[in-house]
């Protein structure tokens, strides 16, 4: 189970992403903990497999409209699928390298591995129950979900 | 100045850079945002072992290293550059935010850490760091 210590490890991440990246602070509002059925999954998927001292996945997931926002912002001019899906896998893999920093080494991140547009792709631990992070940035939804041991 | 001097200490001389990320939008952002005149792009890699077999055949004077990727990681690839070429200069930009990677990074051989995400301008004073370093 997570810790409110590490839950602020994962949304200050989220916040500094957003604002950093995106030039445009996001609202991030209060975790959650799913207590049924699989969280909200969006069009593009960027998932992160942990291992180490802490075991699980860590997934961002977001829609087409929101990536194509945050792709702009970050000056890119190739609104693409495949850019899309790259972004959604960089904002995965930096929100999860950057928990590292209160983790420590021991939280050991897997490459991305992005689903677009299958939502039965995107699996997490049966034992596990997740948490979810609500992000809004400029009137899109998107979701941080942490899933780990 | 010594004809075998490293390029990096003379502060008019072109230097060559290589950009290495699995993440595309990454690349064409460090590319894009790229303010000092000094450097100029010359190679893109997608993981450690395509920046190795790279900078074999083309060797360049800076390199910006992730240390994420498939197939090779970054710090393992730092050590491998450093070993064709002592002189080279290396800024890792990285997600990985713990101090044990970022001192491992150096201790391979790397130059500068600059942590993800990051804007143009501290891009800029990382690599104007790492050139102001080696003068």
């Amino acid at each position: 189970m997570m810790s409110n210590l590490e839950l602020a490890t994962f949304v200050e991440g989220t916040t500094r992403y957003f604002e950093t990246a995106g030039n445009q602070p996001a609202t991030v509002g209060s975790p959650y903990l799913v207590n049924s059925g699989r969280p909200t999954v969006h069009e593009f998927t960027g998932m992160i497999n942990i291992a180490g001292k802490r075991r699980g996945v860590v997934y961002f997931t977001a829609s087409r409209p929101m990536l194509t926002v945050l792709l702009m912002r970050m000056g890119e001019t190739e609104l693409t699928e495949e850019n899309m899906a790259d972004l959604v896998g960089e904002v995965a893999n930096t929100i999860s390298g950057n928990a590292r920093r209160d983790f420590g080494k021991d939280f050991m991140i897997s490459v991305p591995q992005v689903v677009a547009g299958d939502p039965e792709r995107v699996t997490i631990p049966d034992n596990v129950r997740s948490f979810v992070i609500p992000i809004n940035w400029r009137s899109h939804a998107a979701q941080l979900v942490i899933c780990l041991e | 100045m010594p004809a075998t001097a490293p390029a990096s200490t003379d502060p008019n001389r072109k230097l060559t850079m290589m950009i290495c990320d699995d993440s595309n939008i990454i690349r064409r952002k460090i590319e894009r945002e790229l303010k000092i005149e000094r450097l100029e792009v010359t190679a893109t890699a997608a993981n450690g072992r395509i920046a190795v077999d790279t900078f074999r055949k083309q060797p360049v004077d800076v390199v910006t290293m992730d240390i994420t990727m498939p197939e090779m990681d970054g710090i393992e690839c730092v050590e491998k550059l450093v070993q064709l070429k002592p002189d080279v200069l290396i800024l890792v930009v990285s997600a990985l935010a713990d101090k044990a990677t970022a001192i491992e990074a150096l201790k391979r051989g790397a130059n500068g850490f600059l942590c993800k995400p990051f804007t143009d301008r501290q891009l800029t004073e990382a690599l104007t760091e790492l050139l102001r370093g080696a003068q």
